[in-house]
């Protein structure tokens, strides 16, 4: 059955990846608005924002990468959604195969192509004057905590993308999410902001994961910051998980 | 109906409802094997939720459906074997060829030699020179025929089209119908939902009325037929349907399934 489900997962997944380098256009749909971002706030108010550190760039690239994956995860819902109105989910469902895989394969195919997006949005970073001197490990920790970030919003992804009603609905739920960082340290000190708001930045996911980013490339101790990003991903990822699975339920008998 | 053999699909006392909405309301039928069964009705009769009990998307609330000897709710993986759906919407990747979508299935059947087996049904259903064209391209004949013929690779012995023929053009639906007489003559059992009258009349080898929940005649065309009061003689003029006319100005009616664009 193991061996089922592993052969299953990785045909779907090359179909669905067939689908990303079919219609390279949504690659690049999902990186312009985190490079817009960057650019604005970098070259349009970056000059007045004061956040102690010499290179604006560093500050706010790994607000950047968590927008990035925000944008990303949109269209893992948009395929899912195309799946279940097309009926063709039905028809794996209705096959002798794994039935999960066909939840994996979206997964999967959902980080991979959050990674591509990421890397053409570092790409972009370098290009504007982002530096780190992190080492491998420092940089395989950055990497673990994206994964585990779009792993956590991919699952958000599948509820959508099994529940919505419409396909702009199926899309839609990733705007809350998109906007996140805008209310956290992601591009400006927490401290400047009024008492309720400060609270709210300082206790969402958003704050701790952009923050352990930023001490990993800046090669300083992260402190409790790591940990309590890994909590968040980590508690995010199972709540989804659990989510979409009553939601498949709801959907497949 | 034979005995000494068990029937290919067998539903007892099904019932099924959506919150208030009583969709089945205890119904009964068998399906021989090898034969056509259409399961007639207008739209929101229960057809669909018929179809998907059948094929394990959906568990009864009461009543049993089995499915080549197994229980659709007890034994899904074993039903699961033994069917091939086609949904009420061509369920066909767009994005990819024909014969991307057909090397697929076969892959995700474990067939051995997936590329002969895509070609092979390339060939059988007319689409050949599509085969390289992405679907979103074909149009909706092509896409049921290579929906249907989705559905054969792993030669299930049991096949569910629900309304296979809703939406398509009058030469479209002709070859869909060969198709299927041609499904039922290899000894596949087919259970078809329709909304059309005569569809079930020209493939059905039985027919069953779905209304309201409830099934309300059951048998071979003759069967119902009989259930009105013998037919007068009268003597009419037979006009052509506009559909003989169409056929006949653009020159379909075979299904030669050769469709170039």
């Amino acid at each position: 059955m193991i061996r089922h489900f592993l052969g299953d997962t990785a045909l779907l997944t090359g179909r669905s990846l067939r689908h990303i380098t079919r219609s390279p256009d949504t690659i690049i749909t999902t990186t312009i608005m985190p490079i817009a971002f960057m650019l604005l706030f970098v070259y349009v108010f970056g000059g007045s924002i004061d956040t102690g550190s010499d290179s604006y760039v560093n500050y706010l690239l790994p607000g950047i990468l968590i927008i990035t994956i925000a944008s990303s995860i949109s269209y893992t819902a948009f395929r899912l959604f195309m799946d279940m109105k097309s009926g063709i989910f039905e028809r794996f469902q209705s096959m002798p195969i794994a039935r999960s895989s066909v939840l994996w394969a979206h997964v999967l195919t959902s980080l991979v192509a959050s990674l591509v997006s990421l890397a053409v949005v570092m790409l972009v970073a370098l290009l504007m004057g982002f530096r780190s001197g992190a080492g491998a490990l420092g940089c395989l920790a950055v990497a673990g905590i994206l994964v585990l970030f779009t792993l956590a919003l991919t699952w958000l992804a599948v509820i959508a993308g099994l529940s919505a009603k419409t396909v702009d609905g199926a899309g839609a739920f990733s705007y809350p999410l998109i906007l996140l960082p805008f209310i956290s340290s992601a591009f400006v000190l927490t401290a400047t902001m009024p008492g309720p708001v400060r609270a709210f930045a300082e206790n969402q996911p958003v704050t701790p994961i952009v923050n352990a980013i930023r001490d990993l490339f800046a090669q300083q101790s992260v402190g409790t910051d790591i940990w309590i990003a890994l909590a968040w991903c980590l508690g995010l990822l199972v709540l989804a998980y659990g989510l979409a699975m009553v939601a498949y339920r709801r959907k497949i008998a | 109906m034979t005995t000494q053999t068990a029937p290919a699909l067998r539903v007892q006392a099904l019932e099924k409802s959506f919150k208030e909405l009583r969709v089945l309301r205890g119904i009964d039928f068998d399906v021989e094997r090898g034969s056509i069964f259409a399961l007639l009705g207008s739209n929101g009769a229960g057809k669909t939720t018929v179809v998907r009990i059948l094929a394990t998307l959906l568990k009864p609330d009461a009543g049993t459906a089995t499915v080549a000897g197994f229980d659709a709710a007890t034994q899904p993986a074993s039903v699961r074997e033994s069917i091939s759906l086609t949904g009420q919407f061509a369920a066909v990747d767009e994005i990819l060829t024909g014969r991307e979508n057909l090397v697929l299935m076969a892959r995700l059947r474990h067939e051995q030699d997936a590329g002969r087996i895509a070609d092979d049904l390339l060939a059988r259903f007319g689409l050949t020179d599509a085969e390289q064209r992405r679907v979103a391209t074909y149009s909706g004949g092509m896409r049921r025929r290579l929906d249907i013929a989705m559905s054969l690779i792993g030669n299930p012995p049991v096949i569910f089209l629900d309304e296979p023929t809703t939406g398509l053009d009058p030469q479209s639906r002709l070859e869909v119908w060969s198709s299927i007489k041609e499904l039922a003559g290899q000894g596949t059992t087919v259970l078809l939902t329709t909304q059309y009258l005569d569809e079930a009349e020209q493939l059905a080898d039985r027919i069953a009325i779905l209304h309201e929940g409830r099934i309300i005649a059951n048998g071979t065309l003759a069967e119902l037929k009989a259930l009105l009061p013998p037919a007068t003689v009268e003597y009419v003029e037979k006009q052509p349907s506009l559909e003989d006319v169409f056929l006949a100005i653009v020159g379909g009616g075979q299904a030669t399934s050769k469709e170039q664009q």
